[in-house]
């Protein structure tokens, strides 16, 4: 067999781990402004609660996650197919760093930014959306980006919850075929390309991000 | 390794008590995965580090390249890489061996990023100084640079060692028997996978946060100024 018959297999799995990888990062985003502005704005219940959540999905494996919620989920009587289940692992393990990401970022904003605005009796409400989030979101770029790229590579762990990704597809030609090297040579190859359509795509982001007027930098 | 053990599954506590020690055999063998792996990382990020620093490009730019694409590909699949491709090469390695060598390669490409921003950060004038003391490039880096960048560098290598840690349950899937695995093969055996795995993942937290509180008194322990190597 040509190795470019195996393009079809592996072009299949690319498109499941690339929905997995958006869908993940797309879940993963709410869950960690959610939980971060928790940490910082939430009062001392809902601010532990969300550094349990940080602590639960960061310290623990994310290959111990992905196991517990396929086999542990349907015992409380939720059976999502392996996609949803992987896509909610995931993306909840990529909140976890990402709330840290929220909350270190809103923690750097300026004091003087803060105490403008309560000079000018803006609500706590309005701080955060006004004047907190839209500096801390340009600070946070970076390393989101980063992020996402560990989570389009974390992605391959799904392939062992029996989800047919990229990895899954190229362990499955090659446990016909036997040909080792041009199958993991190609599915590294694609990973990596798909790792740099990520990073075009978040320096797109992040230049709208930072020159928009919907976000002013107001830095100096 | 499984034979000798029993379990004994009416309830967790006792399924739990009786499963404890085989799990601890494994945390031994995650341990030792990371520490391999961690050797492998500090070295050959060390060596990445410095050539990618190289005035002459036709050795930067590869370095770059490699650096990269380690970076930027799943652990998992380099592995599998490494794991059936080298034997075709004629290089057989024990599973054990191989996982710690995905390990480290994946995580070279990591720290020797953490090394160039260590060397980078220590400021200009040092190498002027080391240039007009007559020192050769060798006892530059050896006396001056890397004991000032080793406080700047430590920490964040703590931080790796604790991700590299999280992630060597990959490692079950080329038949490396640590935690995971072992937590896996009793499930298959009992049909019972919460409990095994709750204790593996309370495990790993229990790791995380003790590294993570070790990490900080480290920090605090650094000598700012450095640390001379000889």
């Amino acid at each position: 067999m040509d190795w470019t018959a195996y393009l079809p297999m592996l072009w299949q799995g690319a498109v499941v781990t690339m929905t997995i990888t958006l869908a993940s990062i797309a879940v993963g985003t709410v869950l960690a402004f959610f939980f971060g502005i928790l940490r910082v704005e939430g009062g001392p219940i809902l601010s532990a609660i969300a550094l349990c959540y940080t602590e639960v999905f960061r310290g623990t494996s994310l290959f111990v996650q992905l196991f517990w919620f396929y086999y542990a989920l349907p015992l409380v009587g939720l059976s999502f197919d392996p996609i949803t289940t992987g896509i909610l692992v995931l993306a909840a393990h990529a909140g976890g760093y990402g709330a840290e990401i929220v909350r270190g970022a809103l923690t750097s904003v300026s004091t003087q930014q803060l105490e403008a605005a309560r000079a000018l009796n803006f609500s706590r409400f309005q701080t955060l959306f006004r004047i907190s989030l839209p500096q801390a979101v340009v600070e946070m770029m970076p390393a989101f980006g980063n992020l996402a790229i560990e989570t389009l590579k974390l992605s391959s762990l799904v392939s062992l919850i029996s989800i047919a990704d990229l990895t899954f597809a190229a362990q499955s030609i090659r446990n016909i075929t036997l040909d080792s090297a041009s199958i993991y040579s190609i599915t590294l190859l694609c990973y990596f390309a798909m790792s740099l359509v990520l990073m075009v795509a978040i320096r797109v982001i992040e230049h709208f991000v930072r020159r928009g007027d919907v976000f002013p930098r107001t830095r100096h | 390794m499984m034979y000798g053990y029993e379990w004994d599954t009416t309830t967790w506590v006792t399924y739990t008590t009786s499963i404890l020690p085989i799990i601890l055999i494994g945390l031994t063998v995650t341990l030792k995965a990371a520490a391999a792996g961690f050797a492998i990382a500090l070295v050959l990020g060390l060596i990445f580090a410095l050539l990618r620093r190289s005035r002459i490009q036709v050795i930067s730019w590869p370095t770059a390249l490699v650096v990269e694409f380690l970076r930027d590909t799943p652990l998992l699949v380099q592995l599998f890489f490494l794991y059936y491709v080298l034997p075709d090469f004629g290089i057989v390695l024990p599973a054990f061996l191989t996982g710690a060598l995905a390990l480290g390669l994946q995580y070279a490409a990591y720290t020797s990023e953490v090394y160039r921003g260590g060397i980078e950060a220590v400021h200009y004038g040092q190498w002027e100084a080391a240039t007009a003391l007559n020192l050769t490039h060798m006892q530059t880096y050896r006396d001056v640079i890397i004991p000032q960048a080793i406080p700047r560098i430590v920490p964040a290598m703590g931080n790796y060692l604790v991700a590299m840690i999280k992630e060597t349950p990959v490692l079950s899937v080329v038949t490396v028997l640590e935690m995971m695995g072992l937590a896996n093969m009793i499930g298959e055996r009992t049909f019972e996978y919460l409990v095994p795995l709750t204790l593996v993942g309370l495990i790993f937290l229990l790791l995380t946060l003790i590294c993570s509180a070790g990490l900080h008194r480290l920090q605090k322990a650094l000598p700012k100024a450095g640390i001379p190597l000889r």
